[in-house]
């Protein structure tokens, strides 16, 4: 056998090797969605969804820590959504090459390498001590908000950065403004890339366990925060409150831990099955943004 | 009438972008506060704590009566976990990045790509809960001594996590490489590997490095997988067998129990969040030094 032959054989076999070492991670995510389904898909029934979370497994329930998990979302992407947005929108757009310009774009960079749980240390001393927040959804919202401003902000430059220029001199051209030209140029043109990076900094967010178990949410948790709209029977009966704001909390990750973390058998399967939501609800937003990705490349091109 | 108009344009565009700025500069003001918050409490650690004592004492017993506060037990155990993750995910992110970088169509290459991403989203506490109650039985099998809570299966587990991101990472870097030194390689006779390893490889190490550096962090930061599955026990071992505990899986630990806020127990995981944060800090000031010189490289 010649050399020629010999190499293309041993090409061909790291080529081989490549494939199951790009397969690898994604078989290994397979094998245990398949385990995790077999130990919990059983104990998921409705009462799973509406109950609250109880010393005897088979009665135990995630309501308590689903309805905190919205509630954090709803506060973290109010916060975190317009600064990290705004932040995006003036470093690529607005901000000229500066000395401190550099700074900002290190500090981000670095700050999306900061571990989640230094996150929680920052919570616990700003929010849940100076603020006086307590342990309370709205710190926790805070937190994540803060967790994953890095993450927006990048993914906004990124799919700002994605317009070409000739759209802005073309608004240039005909009068706009800056901010005229932002608006309604190059925003609406970047949209479906930053819809993109929101959802899965959301994603992120909503998986988070270590910075909220810093700030000290709660792992056992049976009751709700007082919902913002509620009825009586008196007059005027409607009524609207933030008071739910500053109630205690818990959310599915940690409900899972909570369960992960005790000894009897049976919370592993309540672990499994709010895995199976957990997990769900991460996979669907995942794949959501890789189709809206998708779609918006094939729709235009430049 | 028009200028009045003007005007008024003028003062909106300069508010409108005052607003933006100041979006941007409050990230200053978050690394400042989490630099700000870690410092006032380990201040307070290290006025009854010498450092000296800190980063020699070898034994980490806050908690008992006889009160020991010594980092290195908790180091360890992050940096065996650590370890065993990058020796994970190393081999497998880099043999995965050279494929998709140099083997397969580009068609493949943008449809695996965010698949791969998907490993990075799932939670961490799902990663736990597969390494305590799948990989640890697993491994019973071929190693029957081994701990229900132990720092293999969360170190590969934390390996399997990281994946994605040496592969995605570096194969940003070989694709950046240029064609023409392939061709070059080509033209002398290499074969696909050859070129891959010989030429590719090497010209974007710098790119590669920065991959294995920011993996390292992630790592080192990886908080629920350990909490879970790699025991609370701090010990000054390499032995992968047995329950350990890391920085971060102590901060955990302590924040799930009751202790009072401003006693010394509660000083101790802002140290151990300080020792993080700058452990941390200093990788990822690294790679993106190394990242952005590869990029003056080549573009």
């Amino acid at each position: 056998m010649n050399k020629t032959k010999q190499n293309k054989i041993i090409d061909k076999c790291f080529g081989f090797l490549g494939i199951a070492a790009t397969l690898f991670g994604l078989i290994m995510l397979l094998v245990f969605i398949i385990d995790v389904l077999s130990d919990g898909l059983g104990r998921i029934n409705w009462s799973f969804f509406t109950s609250f979370p109880s010393r005897k497994p088979e009665q135990a329930g995630i309501l308590s820590a689903w309805v905190g998990s919205v509630w954090t979302m709803f506060i973290t992407a109010m916060i975190a959504l317009p600064l990290g947005i705004g932040a995006g929108i003036h470093l690529e757009e607005y901000a000229r090459k500066s000395r401190l310009t550099n700074f900002i774009e290190i500090n981000i960079a670095n700050l999306a390498g900061v571990p989640s749980v230094i996150y929680g240390l920052l919570g616990l001393g700003l929010f849940v001590r100076y603020l006086q927040l307590d342990r309370s959804v709205l710190a926790g919202g805070f937190t994540l908000a803060l967790l994953i401003l890095p993450v927006i902000i990048l993914s906004t430059r990124e799919a700002l950065r994605a317009v070409p220029f000739s759209m802005r001199e073309a608004s240039y051209a005909v009068g706009a403004t800056k901010w005229q030209t932002v608006r309604y140029q190059v925003l609406p043109a970047a949209f479906g890339n930053i819809l993109t990076g929101i959802i899965l900094a959301m994603s992120r967010a909503v998986g988070e366990t270590a910075p909220l178990i810093t700030i000290g949410a709660l792992t056992y948790i049976a009751f709700l925060p007082q919902s913002p709209i509620y009825f009586s029977s008196g007059f005027p009966y409607l009524h609207f409150s933030l008071k739910g704001l500053f109630d205690p909390f818990t959310v599915l990750p940690i409900q899972i831990f909570n369960w992960v973390s005790r000894p009897q058998k049976g919370f592993f399967t309540n672990a499994a099955a709010g895995i199976i939501v957990l997990l769900g609800l991460t996979l669907i937003m995942n794949t959501l943004a890789i189709i809206l990705r998708h779609h918006h490349q094939k729709k235009i091109r430049w | 009438m028009i200028k009045k108009k003007r005007k008024l344009l003028n003062l909106k565009e300069t508010v409108i972008e005052s607003l933006l700025f100041l979006c941007s500069f409050f990230s200053i003001f978050v690394t400042a506060g989490i630099v700000l918050v870690l410092l006032v409490e380990s201040w307070g650690f290290f006025k009854e704590v010498s450092i000296l004592n800190f980063l020699t004492d070898r034994q980490w017993t806050p908690l008992f009566i006889n009160k020991h506060f010594g980092i290195l037990p908790l180091l360890c155990g992050t940096f065996l976990t650590t370890f065993i993750a990058v020796l994970t995910a190393i081999p497998i992110g880099l043999i995965s990045a050279i494929y998709l970088s140099e083997y397969a169509s580009l068609r493949v290459r943008n449809t695996v790509k965010p698949f791969l991403e998907i490993l990075a989203a799932v939670p961490t506490v799902v990663y736990g809960y597969f390494a305590l109650l799948f990989i640890t039985p697993l491994l019973r099998q071929v190693i029957p001594g081994i701990s229900g809570f132990n720092a293999l299966s969360s170190g590969i587990v934390m390996g399997i996590m990281i994946i994605p991101l040496v592969a995605s990472l570096s194969e940003d870097a070989m694709h950046a490489v240029p064609m023409n030194l392939r061709e070059g390689a080509y033209a002398v006779g290499s074969s696909r590997m050859q070129s891959a390893l010989h030429v590719v490889f090497p010209a974007a190490l710098s790119g590669i490095t920065a991959a294995f550096i920011l993996a390292v962090s992630r790592a080192i930061g990886e908080t629920m997988i350990v909490a879970i599955a790699a025991g609370q026990q701090p010990k000054l071992t390499l032995n992968p067998l047995v329950p350990i505990e890391t920085i971060t899986a102590y901060i955990v630990q302590i924040s799930l129990g009751d202790t009072p806020h401003g006693t010394l127990e509660y000083r101790t995981i802002f140290a151990c969040g300080m020792t993080l944060f700058l452990l941390t800090f200093v990788l990822n000031i690294f790679s993106f030094k190394l990242k952005r010189r590869f990029q003056e490289v080549y573009e």
